[in-house]
């Protein structure tokens, strides 16, 4: 090869910054709209190109480290850019770039109807995120990470505020941009206090000094528990994953994208590259496990009574990011990574396929669709796809990674943690497959809008165009590959030894499997009585979870709880700023400027206008100048 | 007689033109005070010229004395300028000063 890996990797990096940068400063191109999106759309391809060259080059083992000064300080450098590209990194990279071709590819054909002017702004920011999740992605020190953290906080508020007309949208981006910076607050805290402590924001260094022992324990708990603040916000954990289901209203490539494959797991991520600083925090990781499990039992339950198919994908990511945080809680921390390389593709081709659904129906709601299989016979079988691998069937993607995670749990023993994910697997099967057969197989609604409504105007829901389909048959075949790869050859050889590590950690019981598998069909079973077969009536059971299912609707009055809270502090606080304002900065003024005036009417009387006085009164000055002189020297 | 004496005979000169100045209503008394302060001037310059040995003193109050007539002549001028413009030359009735 004449290309080496670091231009590569760095090629991968930096050909998404060409692009926002071209079409942030090329104001007629962007505003252009078609050809905006095919240089971002060529420039994204040219960055999987790269990125799929980097991870084989580095899958062996091999690790680049490139890094340049930044921040200069006496005799030391505080601060670096570059890149770290070792087999974690060029994964995540290639999964990025990945996603990010596809989504931008998809959205040629989802944002077909946007002005030209918002479709150049679209993909200015779709190439500004793809650059600043690969820079976190590769980020060789927190300094780089965190900035590129909040890069792409901010890329995911403008493009879920991309509709931003939308108050809901607006909204929407507000709170996942306040929430998450909620979260951030303790990275930057706990990114400081480990900078204290180590003397370095390099990973590579930290690693060594851990690995040496020179790391001092002391307060690394409460470090540790700061970062993982961080991840709690990103990663949307209890009790701050409020923000994702708000999050879709942005255009759903972007929920594909940004809040179900990539950003949302850059907490994750983060975890993961990090665990070896966590492993030596065994209390914070009972936390974060913990946390995990109970927030993938919450958004699990959560995702059953909803009626919005991109609100039960949001929710069903925020379920799988607790099964990741579970079993980097564990100590596990690769089977969390490949759970998240896994549903970073199957759950991407899901919001694409919902995306494609929705786009046909013109509706997110769900008993507005039914029997679409036979409208979209392709959408649908992709869409099964992608449904089974989150089930976490066999053949599919999840399965391995699914188990992996539950093995880990088991093997950590985190007993709790491991029956509530078993809960979890069992309710993603159901309400995934709730959304399978009430969109896709049960009879269509009466009134529905494809059988009278104005959608159907001219023309029936049918299965997308070619740059829509591409993007899902391409997900569908690689969660498909992965997963009979990985079932087949019982270990995932595909992802390099940082990941298989996953599968060798395992140490679960003979009857996990069996047992996984079972629960997963046992929801589906469920799912096909009730929404299919019809022979459980939907209302009974829903009757029979009456408080827990008004709870759910409620979201548990979570957000409820936030709003009154924070409603409730924010306005006494500002209460308390207005009195501030009105009382004390107000009093002074006031009270100043009421002494002038009055101090001025009393001075006033002596100005009579009279010269004679005015001599007078400079006479008395001479007088009092020359007897002060004249004290003043003796 | 000493220089004390003229210094003290200039001062009591000063204070009375001032003491005019001040007090008197009518326009043309005021100038008249001023006149009197001038010379007032006139006399501690010649003195110290006196006493000190030099003429430089006496040409300034020859130059005094110029100054003092043409400032005279116009302070009249302004004053019959107001008495034509405000049918007064009554001082406390021209306070267009007044705040």
């Amino acid at each position: 090869m004449t290309v080496d890996a670091r231009t590569l990797t760095l090629a991968a990096l930096l050909l998404p910054a060409a692009a926002f940068l071209i079409l942030a400063i090329v104001a007629p191109l962007r505003r252009g709209g078609r050809p905006a999106a095919y240089l971002s759309v060529l420039f994204a391809a040219a960055a999987l190109g790269a990125a799929i060259l980097s991870w084989r080059a580095h899958a062996g083992g091999a690790v680049t480290r490139l890094v340049w000064e930044w921040l200069p300080a006496k005799g030391m450098t505080l601060a670096t850019v570059g890149v770290l590209a070792d087999a974690d990194s060029t994964v995540m990279l290639t999964l990025v770039a990945l996603v990010a071709f596809l989504v931008q590819l998809y959205s040629l054909g989802y944002l077909h109807d946007e002005p030209p002017a918002a479709l150049g702004r679209y993909y200015t920011y779709q190439s500004l995120f793809a650059f600043s999740m690969m820079a976190l992605v590769l980020a060789p020190n927190f300094v780089q990470l965190f900035i590129a953290w909040e890069l792409v906080g901010l890329c995911s508020y403008l493009l879920i505020g991309f509709w931003y007309q939308k108050p809901e949208a607006a909204r929407a981006a507000v709170k996942a941009f306040w929430t998450t910076k909620a979260g951030d607050v303790g990275l930057l805290i706990g990114i400081v206090l480990l900078w204290r402590q180590a003397g370095t924001f390099d990973l590579l260094e930290m690693r060594a000094m851990v690995a040496s022992g020179a790391l001092p324990a002391a307060g690394l708990s409460i470090i540790t528990f700061c970062i993982y603040l961080g991840a709690v916000g990103k990663s949307a954990q209890f009790p701050l994953h409020v923000w994702l289901p708000d999050a879709m209203e942005g255009p759903t490539p972007v929920s594909a994208l940004i809040h179900a494959a990539t950003m949302v797991t850059a907490g994750v991520y983060m975890l993961h590259r990090t665990s070896w600083l966590f492993a030596l925090t065994p209390d914070v990781l009972l936390i974060v496990c913990w946390i995990g499990a109970f927030t993938a039992l919450l958004a699990a339950v959560l995702a059953c009574v909803q009626d919005d198919i991109k609100r039960v994908l949001a929710y069903s990511t925020v379920s799988q990011l607790g099964y990741m945080m579970a079993a980097i809680g564990a100590g596990v921390s690769a089977a969390g990574f490949l759970h998240l390389l896994t549903h970073g593709l199957f759950k991407a081709l899901l919001f694409l396929g919902a995306g494609a659904v929705i786009h046909a129906v013109g509706s997110n709601d769900l008993p507005r669709m039914g029997g679409l299989a036979k409208r979209m016979p392709q959408t649908a079988m992709v869409f099964v796809i992608g449904t089974l691998s989150l089930a976490g069937i066999p053949l599919f993607a999840g399965y391995i990674s699914k188990e992996g995670i539950l093995g880990a749990t088991l093997g950590g023993h985190m007993t709790g943690p491991f029956i509530l994910l078993m809960i979890v697997a069992f309710l993603t099967a159901f309400y995934m497959f709730r959304v399978v057969f009430l969109a896709f197989f049960a009879g269509p609604p009466k009134g529905g809008p494809h059988e009278s409504g104005p959608h159907d105007g001219h023309h029936a829901p049918h299965d997308p165009s070619f740059t829509m389909l591409l993007p899902l048959w391409i997900l569908a075949f690689l969660s498909l590959a992965v997963g009979v790869s990985s079932t087949v050859v019982g270990r995932v050889l595909l992802f390099g030894p940082g990941v298989t590590e996953a599968a060798e950690h395992e140490v679960a019981p003979g009857w996990l499997t069996p047992a996984a598998i079972g629960v997963a069909l046992a929801g589906i079973a469920l799912a096909w009585l009730v929404y299919q077969a019809r022979s459980i009536d939907a209302d009974k059971l829903a009757a029979a979870f009456g408080p827990i299912r008004r709870a759910a609707i409620a979201k548990f009055w979570i957000d409820d709880l936030f709003e009154g809270v924070f409603g409730f502090a924010l306005f006494a606080f500002s209460r308390f700023v207005g009195w501030i304002d009105r009382y004390l900065v107000d009093g002074v003024l006031n009270m100043v400027s009421a002494w002038t005036v009055i101090s001025g009417d009393a001075i006033r009387s002596i100005q009579t206008g009279r010269a004679q006085d005015y001599v007078y009164g400079v006479a008395v000055g001479v007088l009092i100048l020359i007897l002060w002189m004249r004290w003043a020297i003796a | 007689m000493s220089l004390q004496s003229y210094l003290i005979l200039a001062a009591i000169v000063f204070c009375i033109g001032l003491f005019g100045v001040v007090t008197r209503r009518n326009t043309v008394g005021i100038l008249l005070g001023i006149e009197l302060m001038l010379n007032a001037v006139n006399i501690n310059l010649i003195a110290f010229s006196r006493f000190a040995g030099s003429t430089l003193g006496m040409v300034f109050s020859v130059f005094t004395i110029c100054i003092t007539v043409s400032e005279a002549a116009i302070g009249l001028a302004i004053v019959i300028l107001l008495f034509r413009v405000r049918k007064t030359v009554m001082a406390d009735h021209l306070d267009l000063l007044k705040g």
